[in-house]
This record gives structure tokens, sequence and C-alpha cells, in this order.
């Protein structure tokens, strides 16, 4: 079915002594998808994601990048290709904003003008303003704004891929979840593959075409978002699910817009591509059995409870 | 820095290259400390060529301690040097301990009297500071930051001269700091061995009990070395501003 995977693992594992971190694990990343590792903390999660730039050595197995083999690949030259954005964010303190995202274009030796325009383009694309901020050290930043420049910083020389480890762990919730969008709108735009670490299932669910769940050291499943919740392959995954409220969690990954059919209902409409979850939750609050839903101001029919309710059911 | 004190810095400079460039007209002041009639001011050398002739020593045992120092602090943080830091400590500390008229004595057969064993000494006494400031300021840094920087494919050259030491430059600076005004002081005890530095002045003052020149020879030093901590304050201070750390 993936035909040609943007990155694949084969059989790889990582030995720190006589610990074994990875063990023998086997993933294939599709081209323009989001793969989402998660796991407690040393599932190995991050040894995975580290050996995919050659930051760590496998012990054993191939890693391979567009089809090529990682290690045919000198590391910094294999890394100058593959964005990489970590929680701390690692920004250069002793250079500017601008400076720090043209840290692999400049490496890659790109001309000075191609550099600027790049630059301010990120800027835009993150909404930072690139006359107030090119010229501003990292220490003049908020977190949130810091966690932006990282991500910029990563996709900079535009690579295939990006690789993230628990990206958004030092932000509050609040900015969580508006940066969790924009880095998904950001990835729809850019088609760039991306693998993300993460402790939070939630996050995992939210921006994961993919998921993979790590435990202690081993891939106990690989599954799309509903299919995870569906039918989760061990208790571990159940247990890092949540148990109670599986139906709401696969409520919360779809969207309305497929549940719309034709016909009035009363109050304010919702807008298409509110989630089924959300818009349940908006029938039970204002007692509607059935909400209009609108799209730009244009009515395109209604949503019921019932049709709702059904989204819930186990897949 | 304040205001009172780069003005009482300013004038300070002031004063020691009036005394300097015309010693005489400062005679009236050490009058009262010579014995009898003799001189009030020290005139076998000029004490201008003294001060130069000291600052060039400081200067390049400072300079050659820092490049040493330096030199085993980045080879003793650089995963393939991790076996050479335990080494690089004990000469550091030995060097240190080391009384400097004991490395003057054991100096002066190898190389005979005059400035080299002076030097020896100097930088020898000088590599402790540097090299001590220049591994806290690399081992310091933000973990986050070192990933970070490999992960976006710097080199390991490219990380130690883009990263590593410009935000470690601080750290360095303070080592360097503090290397140069110890050597200030102990440069003086030189002039045993023949050295041209203002040492000559204050052991002249002890042989023939003329505190006037002790006190011209102690307040030059001084002097000097309260200028050269402010001056390398003041260019650290820039360092870390430079670094973002400040703000």
């Amino acid at each position: 079915m993936m035909t040609d995977p943007m990155i694949e693992l084969a059989g790889i594992s990582r030995v720190f002594g006589t610990r074994t971190v990875v063990s023998d694990v086997s993933l294939r990343v599709a081209a323009g998808a989001i793969l989402t590792v998660v796991g407690t903390s040393g599932s190995g999660k991050t040894t995975l994601l580290r050996m995919i730039n050659r930051l760590v050595e496998p012990s054993a197995g191939t890693v391979r990048v567009g089809g090529r083999d990682i290690r045919t690949v000198p590391p910094h030259v294999l890394r100058r290709g593959i964005g990489y954005a970590i929680q701390g964010y690692g920004l250069f303190p002793h250079r500017t904003v601008a400076e720090n995202i043209a840290v692999v274009p400049r490496l890659l030796g790109w001309d000075r003008r191609r550099i600027a325009d790049r630059v301010d383009a990120l800027l835009g694309l993150f909404n930072l303003d690139p006359a107030a901020y090119r010229d501003r050290l990292p220490a003049a930043l908020s977190g949130g704004e810091q966690q932006r420049i990282g991500v910029a910083r990563a996709l900079a020389a535009e690579p295939p891929i990006l690789l993230m480890d628990e990206p958004f762990g030092a932000l509050d919730p609040i900015i969580r979840g508006q940066a969790r969008a924009d880095l998904r709108a950001i990835q729809r735009r850019t088609g760039t593959t991306i693998v993300l670490v993460t402790h939070d299932m939630d996050e995992a669910l939210h921006l994961g075409d993919r998921i993979a769940v790590m435990d202690r050291g081993h891939l106990v499943q690989e599954a799309d978002p509903a299919a995870l919740i569906g039918m989760p392959a061990t208790d571990f995954v159940r247990a890092l699910l949540g148990g109670g409220d599986r139906a709401f969690q696969l409520m919360a990954l779809r969207d309305v817009d497929d549940l719309i059919e034709p016909g009035p209902a009363p109050g304010a409409p919702i807008p298409a591509g509110t989630s089924v979850r959300a818009a349940l939750a908006e029938s039970l609050w204002s007692q509607r059995p059935a909400l209009p839903v609108s799209r730009d101001g244009v009515l395109l029919g209604r949503v019921t409870r019932a049709a709702l309710e059904a989204q819930g059911a186990r897949p | 820095m304040s205001r009172a004190g780069a003005l009482a810095q300013g004038a300070l400079l002031v004063l020691l290259g009036t005394f300097l460039l015309t010693p005489q007209s400062f005679a009236k002041l050490f009058r009262p400390f010579a014995p009898g009639d003799t001189a009030p001011i020290y005139a076998q050398t000029p004490l201008l060529t003294l001060t130069v002739n000291h600052l060039l020593l400081v200067a390049g045992a400072t300079l050659a301690a820092s490049v040493l120092a330096i030199g085993f602090a980045v080879a003793a943080t650089r995963p393939a040097g991790r076996d050479v830091l335990p080494f690089a400590r004990a000469v550091a500390n030995l060097g240190q301990t080391f009384p400097p008229v004991a490395v003057l004595a054991l100096a002066v057969p190898v190389f005979g009297f005059g400035p080299v064993p002076t030097l020896v000494a100097l930088v020898l006494y000088g590599l402790l500071p540097i090299f001590e400031t220049t591994l806290t300021g690399l081992e310091g840094l933000d973990p986050a930051l070192m990933d970070a920087a490999r992960g976006l494919g710097l080199t390991d050259r490219q990380r130690l001269v883009q990263v590593e030491l410009p935000l470690a430059l601080p750290m360095i600076l303070s080592g360097i700091r503090l290397t140069a005004v110890i050597g200030l002081a102990t440069a003086t005890i030189g002039s045993t061995v023949a050295a041209s530095t203002l040492g000559e002045v204050i052991i002249s003052g002890l042989l023939t009990g003329n505190t006037a020149y002790v006190l011209q020879g102690g307040l030059v030093v001084s002097a000097l070395a309260i200028l050269i901590d402010a001056g390398l304050r003041a260019l650290e201070l820039g360092a870390a501003r430079r670094s973002g750390f400040a703000s």
C-alpha cells in the first residue's frame, strides 16, 4: 500500500552498555505524512528519533531516508537536509532571530538575498512581523515565540523531513493548542514529512496521521488514530489512551462535514469543520436536537444529535 | 560601571601617566620617605622604561598562558579528549601551587639570568585561572543548545568556533583578567633574576632602605593592576552582552 516511504526503519535496535533502549523496530513513514511517536519516558522514543538523523547510531538495522541508507551520507550533510526541533528549542543566544533561522541556509551556502527573503517569509508564516523580530536576541522572546523560531529554523532550508522531539513540551496549554494547529496548517502547506515524539497521547492523536506507540524499547502498535482508539493492541496502549472516554477521543478526531444533511435546525449555526465532539457538546448545552451548519455564512444544512452520537461507537 | 567609578579610573590613568612621564615633579611628595639626602625618585632606569618592560613581560606571559590553557580546555572537552582532562588539570594545578620563586630558582640554571625564567614562571602561574574558567564556560553550555547545533548539521569545528567559544568568551576573559592581574604583581620578583620590571625599583628600595622607592614601585604596579582589571572587566561585560546573557 505504501510504495515509496520517505523514511524507512528496518529492524533497528540500539544498545547502551547492557541496556537495550530500542529493540528491533521497523516503521515506514509515507511522504507528506505526520507520524507521532508516543510513549512514557524511557520508552526509547527519543532514541528512535535521533537514529533518523544519526545523532545516535543504531546498534543493528538500517535506516533509509528517501530510499537511501543514511550510513552512506556523512552525518553533518544528512542533518542539513533534515529539520530538527527540540523541547528546549536550543536557539543560539548570541545570534539574532534572523541569524538563528539562517543557520542551515548559511551552512548550505545560500546567497545573502535568498537567505533574507527566506527568513522574512518564515517569520510571516509563523505570524511574527519580520521588521519587529528579525534583529531581536532569543532572550527578548517569549516561550511561544522561541518555540516558533525553533521550528522556523528547522524548516529554513525547506527540508523534506522534520524531526521534532516534544516541541510543545515547554509551552503552557493555551499556547500549545495554537502551536499544534499552526504546525498542522504549515505542514499541510509545505507537505513536509514529520516525525514527532511526544509523551502526550492527546497530542499524538491530534497531530498524527499515524501513531507509533513505544513501550520499553518495543514498538507495540502503529496505526491511524481511529484504529488506535478503537483497537488498542495492549493494555499499555489502553492505559496511555486514558481508558474511560474513548468515544469522545474518537469524536474529537472527526469533523461534522460528512454528517451534514438537508433540513432546518434552530438557533445559531456552527461552522463547518467543527469537531463532532464540540458539536455534540453544543447540542447538549443548548438543548437542540439538531444544529445548523454553515461555511463562510452560507447555510449548508444541519447535523442531528443522533448522527453525532453514532460517531462515538467502536469502529 | 558607575559614572563615579569611570571618573576615578580616568583620574588614576592621568595621574599614573603624569608620574611616569615626569617623575621628578613628584619629588616633594616622596621626599619624606627617602632617608637623608638620597634622591627621592628612582632614576637608575627611567620608570617609564621599566613600566613598559613590565607590561610587555606580563602581556607576553598572559598571551602564552591563554593559548596553552584555552587549548588544553578545548582538548579536554572534546569527546576524544576526555582522557586528557586529568593530565591537563594536573599541569594547571601544579603550575598554580608551585611557588613562582621556586620556578625562578629552577629556571635560572636552564635559561640563565634575564626575562625568560620570569616569563616561564608567569606562564605556569597563569595557566590555572584561564584553564578552569574556560572549562567552566565550555561545560556550562545549555545541552539543548549543543544538541540543536549538532542536529542542524554544524560540524565539530563549526560548533566550537561559532557556538562554544563565543558563548564561553565572557568566562574565558574573566580567567585572562585574573591571570593578568596576578601576573602584574608576581612579575616584580623577576627582578631578582635580572628581568627588567618594576620590581627593580622595589628591590633597590629594600636593599638601600629607601622606602620612597618601594612605594614608587608598589604604587605603579597597583595602579596598573587596577586599570587593567577595569579595562578587561569592560571587555567581559561587552562579550556577555553580545552573548545574549545580560539584558
